[in-house]
């Protein structure tokens, strides 16, 4: 048993508001830059629609993630190493920036320069890239909330599948339903990123299992940006070099949370330390699409089994560490109790980023032109949820239900359970039937409950000493070093010498 | 006399300062800059033109390349195999075709990265000017091939100990003094590419990732001890 820890993540989608806070904070400490202008290493996705960059998911079109042929191995679907050769000047499923947009500012200096004339000047939109006036077509966010357009929505690779009917409840209630999926690096446990690098320049950091991209190292072969399905590495086109979510790791390393947690206005992010079980990492990856789910949750070690305790202390890794995992909510939410889920585990990079799925209860529904309420029926049936069973299995769940259906029915379960509580319209008798149906306890409902809605800060981010900041500081004295680029780099990053 | 000091200027004392540049600012690069070793592809600005670009210029003129050294290393095997008539024919024909592919290649580059603007803004003077002499030196190797035949068998014979010749410490002239002036101008071409070489973007020719074929899939990087 090779025990490692990873700093894992978990998304409560129920909570998201979609307001992008999370996007600007990132955006603003780490890819405010010449090249990166373009660079999301988080954002807000409205589901359903097609993402950024635009329809990601459809692994047809951009062959990421890996590929099990179902008798023991395990290939990167876009280039790995028998492909290199021959396609190491031309990488053939790499995404061009028409995919992403052209990031863009506005001639503000128009407004101050321009001759007098009968006219009011404008700023009109110009490139960031060549500086010239360009047409925007495309943007961040394009189609957040769905632009008030069903086309994104329609576009979405998650609606395969679907029957009729199912397509029918998006549209239930007059418009189109949605949710939000906020996105970060998912800083897999099998990442397709590191495989696919030829020169070696992604690495996993042991200790945290953080993914990052050496920028010393990086030679511009592109690979990682093909191969990562979650389309969460990308190329800096000034630099030359490839960027992605680093997981504000100098900010744990000082005890903080990363910028998009510490930011998130619905408190739906949690983080914290799950130990797992690294010799396992490629049978599991080679698993059948139905046991993904399943076989991923069993990688993952219980930090309270003593013999668990005891290999994790033989693998060097500290008491400290170990305490972070007992306390991690993320294990409470992805172990006991079952109800946060990796995103298209079907892609078998292992991600580490756990979402609760969304609940979409119909409250009312429209005939000629009537809106019936009905809050008497409240968050009674899953399956006739707005957001169909399908769509969040395809999402979720490898494209098989099971496992979203255990986690709606807890969190229906949950609700039922502080209605009686709360509210008293519910008898007890049926609470608790509910929640015998959904394999939880008043007492789980309970901590459930408490760590959804009443979580501080300590219980939403258990972040695990790493020490490597003081390690640095007894080598190098860090005021020596303010206002420059980094340790060890001579001059600031530039394209070429 | 001035002929003979202008070739000891051009085939004796400008080798040895290229080879020296060469030598010195790729290994102070990549200990000093090791961040600027990339290739800085374009292709995330343009994706359309890229392919029958770059491919067509990589594939020429590494077999080019290849031919060169090849001619250098193993001179006698190359006469050898030039002896028959068929076999030199056909070596010739092929190197020529790999060189009008390599020029058909840079063309398409140079093409692309003037016509577009996103592209432009992000290729540099150096990168010009490496263009420029690849562009020249592409050309007089396909006129030597046109004009001066059989190249494959007088490297072999007269440049290839004029290389060693350098390589050994020993420079000796009396081979290149008597080639065309076409053949010159490739030769000293050459060295001067080589001597601007760890100055441009070429460098990352030396960092051909190798280990990748045979590494395993995963990297993981551990801070303390294991």
């Amino acid at each position: 048993m090779d025990v490692r820890s990873q700093v894992s993540m978990v998304f409560h989608l129920d909570k998201c508001i979609g307001c992008h806070t999370c996007s600007v904070a990132c955006k603003n400490i780490w890819t405010d830059r010449k090249g990166a202008d373009y660079m999301w290493w988080n954002n807000v996705e409205t589901k359903p629609g097609t993402g950024y960059p635009t329809k990601w998911e459809d692994q047809s079109k951009y062959n990421g993630g890996w590929h099990s042929n179902g008798n023991g191995r395990l290939r990167i679907k876009s280039i790995g190493k028998a492909r290199i050769v021959p396609n190491i000047f031309h990488n053939p499923h790499m995404p061009s920036m028409d995919d992403y947009y052209e990031p863009w500012t506005y001639d503000y200096q128009n407004l101050f320069n321009a001759p007098e004339g009968s006219d009011q000047p404008t700023a009109e939109p110009i490139s960031m890239i060549d500086g010239k006036k360009i047409d925007v077509q495309s943007g961040p966010n394009w189609d957040d909330d769905l632009g008030g357009s069903p086309l994104y929505a329609a576009n979405d690779p998650n609606l395969e599948g679907l029957t009729e009917q199912q397509k029918l409840q998006l549209s239930s209630v007059e418009r189109l339903v949605f949710f939000y999926l906020p996105r970060i690096c998912n800083h897999c446990l099998n990442p397709c990123c590191v495989a696919s690098c030829p020169s070696g320049a992604l690495y996993k950091r042991g200790e945290d299992g953080i993914v990052l991209v050496d920028q010393k190292k990086c030679r511009a072969w592109r690979s990682c940006v093909s191969a990562c399905p979650y389309k969460k590495v990308y190329f800096n086109w000034f630099t030359g070099k490839s960027e992605k979510c680093i997981l504000c790791y100098p900010r744990l390393e000082t005890g903080q949370a990363p910028a998009c947690f510490h930011s998130c206005v619905g408190r739906i992010r949690y983080l914290g330390v799950l130990l797992y079980d690294a010799d396992r990492i490629e049978d599991v990856a080679k698993l059948p699409d139905d046991e993904l789910v399943e076989g991923h949750r069993s990688m993952i070690l219980d930090p309270h089994d003593p013999e668990v305790i005891a290999n994790a202390k033989k693998c060097g890794i500290s008491d400290g560490v170990i305490e972070a995992a007992q306390n991690s909510p993320v294990y409470r939410f992805v172990m006991e109790w079952k109800i946060a889920l990796p995103p298209h585990i079907e892609y078998r990079t292992l991600p580490m980023l756990f979402y609760v799925p969304p609940m979409s209860p119909v409250q009312a529904s429209k005939e000629d032109d009537v809106i019936h309420h009905s809050s008497d029926n409240l968050f009674h049936d899953i399956d006739s949820s707005r957001v169909p069973m399908q769509f969040l299995a395809n999402l979720f769940g490898a494209g098989h239900e099971g496992v979203v259906r255990y986690a709606l029915a807890k969190q229906k379960a949950v609700r039922w359970h502080r209605r009686a509580e709360t509210v008293g319209d519910i008898d007890r008798e049926t609470a608790d039937r509910m929640l015998r149906e959904a394999d939880c306890t008043r007492e789980e409902a309970e901590e459930i409950y408490k760590l959804t809605a009443l979580c501080t800060y300590e219980d939403r981010f258990v972040i695990p000493p790493m020490h490597r900041e003081q390690a640095i500081e007894m080598m190098k004295e860090p005021h020596e070093h303010r206002e420059e680029t980094g340790f060890g780099f001579v001059g600031g990053p530039q394209r070429g010498m | 006399m001035s002929q003979h000091f202008l070739d000891q200027f051009l085939f004796v004392a400008l080798p040895y300062v290229c080879l020296f540049t060469f030598l010195l600012v790729t290994v102070a690069r990549y200990r000093m800059q090791s961040y600027s070793y990339s290739s800085l592809s374009s292709q995330f600005l343009e994706n359309e033109h890229h392919f029958w670009a770059v491919v067509p210029f990589h594939y020429g003129i590494l077999v080019v390349t290849a031919g060169h050294l090849i001619a250098f290393l193993i001179p006698r095997t190359i006469l050898a195999w030039n002896s028959h008539p068929l076999r030199l024919y056909v070596l010739e024909v092929s190197a020529l075709a790999f060189g009008l592919l390599t020029l058909v290649g840079l063309v398409g580059v140079i093409v692309r990265r003037f016509s577009n603007t996103k592209i432009r803004t992000v290729t540099t003077f150096t990168d010009w000017l490496l263009f420029a002499m690849l562009l020249l030196q592409t050309i007089s190797g396909i006129s030597v091939a046109l004009f001066h035949p059989w190249g494959s068998a007088w490297f072999a014979s007269n440049l290839s100990p004029y290389l060693w010749s350098i390589f050994k410490l020993g420079p000796d002239v009396t081979y290149v003094a008597a080639m065309p002036h076409m053949v010159k101008f490739h030769i000293v071409l050459a060295f001067l590419t080589i001597g601007f070489f760890p100055f441009t973007r070429l460098v990352h020719v030396l960092v051909i990732p190798n280990p990748f074929l045979w590494r395993k899939p995963q990297v993981v990087r551990w801070y303390r001890k294991r």
